[in-house]
């Protein structure tokens, strides 16, 4: 009797091994003051993995699961989530947070599960033989930056000599990211650079506002984040400032961002890594097979916003990391040390994301031991106020590398020396 | 004129203003406190509350539809139809009567004669409870709103051309005044009348001061603790709604409403706990510092000072003034 007994839950355990899902953590905040930004990402994260269950019967015929954990974009309740969810077979975390990505660097280094900070995070972590780790593909603030100002040198016949480049950030680490390679960049280029602060929760910035009706900058590069978003916008629009020429990062130019501020934010562009809008075919398949099914993780209302599409993007990227593990491994069943291969192996190419159903919904990159970031194209949308639609009005622009690199091999040889790392891709 | 103080005197204009605005949320604090000794740390939450209230009824929105939708797997939203600004503002004023008098029924009634700190403590839980409250009742998601007496009558935004254009002929440079401050200004100078109109010159206003004065001698003349407490939640209620429509005009109704409280607080170290008029002085005294440090020697320590330097300036006034400049000076005999 105790032999069969012995025996039954020996092969549940070993059918339940086989069996084990494809783990997901999504750090998500849908509480706090940034929920309205984290809210469709985590849906649109959710429910890429909800159609790949539902239609395909999750990746190589193994399902997904994903775990949500509520950081509240709070990075000791990130770390929290992080050491909560690790023990449960997770794949990849995307900690959603420049704050809990650099906590949990060292943490999943030393756990071998592999961290994707997908347009945030620390920047030189694009260098693999450093950060073995670390993946921040398809781009990063660093190469935002120079895609911001090659943009402004294309709409000003390359010239750019003796124009004023006014950098408004986020007083925080998020914020003064890009500063180093703006100053590069304004060496390279000759424009006069200049910077202005705005503090935490950022809904008072006035004193900015006039400041900048003062100097009259040709352009403004905006790094803000939750309300400093669209309170920047609304004073930009108050003090007359040409919405055209104020661009901000991929973290400030969802409609969230425009929509309060009405017919007044119309122009105004802002960086983006992937498409926007719902013309794509793999939303028919979520509507199909997730909300039309009852179940999405929200109310089915967020399909094609910015933030709903970088949530799908993410889990898109993911999930294709995943199949490339599974080709090299030859197993449908991987692990994150697995998973981590898959992402230095990966490679998004116009027919692959046309097959997803994605066609030209991102740009094409390919990971290699040594680059982690790939290579770091980015496009420039605007906002149309009266279609409340944002539109890409470039292709997919590569960043100045010549800059970019340099910065990046200082950066992370930095951090190597300071963590006595040994180098990798030998 | 000299460039520079043109522009320093553009400044202080803005100062004040934004004084004015912190000012609005000042005085939900005062209200409460100076009634019954309740710092209430919920005040901001009340203005994001009231906020999303005020656009929920304006648009028609279903409260607590994600609810009802995850529970019964419905689909509706919205009722169809949108509501007039006017009548949208006195369906929120009676929630938020409704919402003071549960805070009382629930939360209050239960700690008559408990430690101040208690009191605080109880607020800080009604923070977080009605921030949960209003997320499920009305979404988290930004909402834009547009208070309009009809449909070219809205609350204006932006440049003050009037200003801009006399001061540009004056001095050859116009002045910068956002015409949502202006009609900031102005609700604030009517609110303060009307607050000032009923402890003064109102039955349930002297009532309200004689229980800020003394609690028991106010209840051995007859005077219902219970009454006033409503009456004074729903007043402080009311400024949370004005201050709520006032901010939130300007950056959407969204979670962060909630931490302008943060603004109040230097604003109430200075001008005092209990004094109406000191959270207006206190306000103006905060904006114009907190812009006139920033434009003067925020470039040469890297800018952002508003946030550190108004609780700086409130702490130097401390120093001189515990109780602020029109608080009530507490002597304890020991």
């Amino acid at each position: 009797m105790k032999k069969t007994l012995f025996a039954a839950i020996a092969a549940t355990l070993v059918s339940g091994a086989a069996m084990a899902d494809l783990v997901f953590p999504s750090l998500s905040y849908r509480t706090g003051p940034f929920a309205a930004g984290g809210i469709p990402f985590a849906d649109g994260y959710a429910d890429y993995f909800t159609l790949l269950n539902e239609r395909d019967g999750g990746i190589g015929g193994v399902p997904i699961k994903v775990i949500e954990c509520e950081t509240a974009y709070n990075t000791e309740k990130g770390v929290e989530c992080y050491e909560a969810t690790k023990g449960e077979g997770s794949l990849v975390y995307q900690p959603l947070s420049t704050g809990i990505t650099y906590q949990i660097i060292p943490k999943a280094s030393a756990d071998g599960i592999p961290v994707h900070s997908m347009g945030y995070g620390r920047t030189s972590a694009t260098n693999g033989r450093v950060f073995e780790w670390v993946f921040n593909y398809p781009t990063n603030y660093w190469n935002g930056a120079s895609i911001a100002v090659k943009h402004i040198l294309d709409l000003n016949d390359n010239d750019i000599s003796g124009k004023k480049i006014t950098l408004l950030y986020f007083n925080g680490a998020y914020g003064k990211e890009p500063i180093p390679t703006l100053e590069a960049l304004s060496e390279k280029h000759g424009f006069e650079f200049n910077t202005l602060a705005i503090d935490f929760p950022g809904q008072e910035q006035k004193s900015q506002w006039l400041q900048i009706r003062r100097d009259q900058p040709d352009y403004i590069l905006f790094w803000g984040w939750g309300v400093m978003n669209q309170v920047a916008v609304q004073e930009a629009a108050n003090i007359r400032y040409p919405m055209e020429n104020f661009i901000g990062i991929w973290w400030s130019g969802a409609e969230i961002d425009v929509l309060p501020a009405g017919d007044g934010a119309n122009g105004y562009k802002s960086l983006q890594f992937h498409n926007v809008g719902s013309d794509f075919p793999i939303f028919d398949d979520i509507e199909k097979y997730v909300v039309d099914t009852g179940k999405a993780a929200g109310a089915g209302d967020q399909i094609g916003t910015v933030l709903y599409n970088r949530g799908v993007y993410a889990a898109m990227l993911a999930a294709e990391a995943v199949r490339t593990a599974q080709d090299i491994h030859n197993t449908a069943d991987i692990t994150s040390a697995m998973m981590r291969d898959g992402m230095e192996a990966l490679t998004m190419t116009p027919e692959r994301m046309a097959e997803l159903g994605l066609p030209n919904f991102g740009p094409t990159f390919q990971v290699t031991c040594e680059n982690h970031g790939g290579e770091g194209l980015g496009a420039i949308a605007q906002w149309d106020a009266s279609a409340t639609k944002w539109a890409l009005v470039t292709d997919f622009i590569a960043p100045d590398d010549e800059v970019i690199m340099p910065l990046i091999e200082a950066d992370s040889m930095a951090y190597a020396e300071e963590n006595n790392l040994d180098l990798r891709c030998n | 004129m000299p460039d520079q103080v043109l522009f320093a005197t553009e400044v202080v204009l803005n100062g004040l203003m934004a004084g004015v605005m912190y000012s609005l949320v000042a005085l939900g604090f005062v209200l409460i406190f100076k009634a019954s000794g309740i710092f209430n740390f919920a005040q901001g939450v009340m203005a994001l509350f009231a906020a999303m209230t005020l656009v929920g009824i304006q648009n028609g929105q279903v409260p607590f539809s994600h609810l009802f939708n995850a529970i019964f797997g419905t689909k509706i939203h919205y009722f169809g139809w949108e509501v007039h600004s006017v009548i949208a503002i006195l369906l929120t004023v009676i929630v938020m009567i409704f919402m003071a008098w549960a805070v009382q029924r629930y939360i209050f009634q239960y700690l008559i004669g408990q430690e101040p700190i208690i009191l605080f403590m109880a607020t800080i839980g009604l923070a977080y409870f009605l921030e949960g409250v209003a997320d499920l009742m009305w979404g988290a998601e930004i909402k834009t709103l547009n208070v309009c007496l009809n449909s070219d009558t809205c609350l204006p935004q932006g440049i003050n051309t009037v200003i801009d254009s006399v001061t540009f002929g004056w001095f050859g440079y116009g002045f910068f005044v956002d015409n949502l401050d202006i009609s900031a200004t102005i609700v604030a100078i009517f609110l303060v009348a009307v607050l000032v109109i009923f402890s003064q010159y109102t039955k349930q206003g002297r009532a309200m001061r004689a229980v800020a004065d003394d609690h028991q001698a106010a209840l051995s003349v007859g005077i219902s603790l219970n009454y006033i407490w409503i009456l004074v939640w729903s007043v402080a209620g009311f400024v949370a709604l004005v201050a709520g429509i006032m901010w939130g005009a300007k950056s959407g109704v969204q979670f962060s409403l909630s931490l302008i409280a943060l603004k109040a607080l230097p604003v109430l170290m200075l001008g005092g706990f209990t004094s109406i008029p000191g959270a207006i002085v206190g306000g103006l005294i905060i904006g114009v510092g907190e812009k006139l440090f920033e434009f003067l020697i925020g470039p040469m320590i890297g800018g952002a000072t508003e946030n550190w330097f108004a609780y700086m300036l409130a702490l130097l006034f401390l120093v001189f003034r515990p109780q602020g400049l029109f608080g009530e000076k507490i002597i304890e005999r020991v």
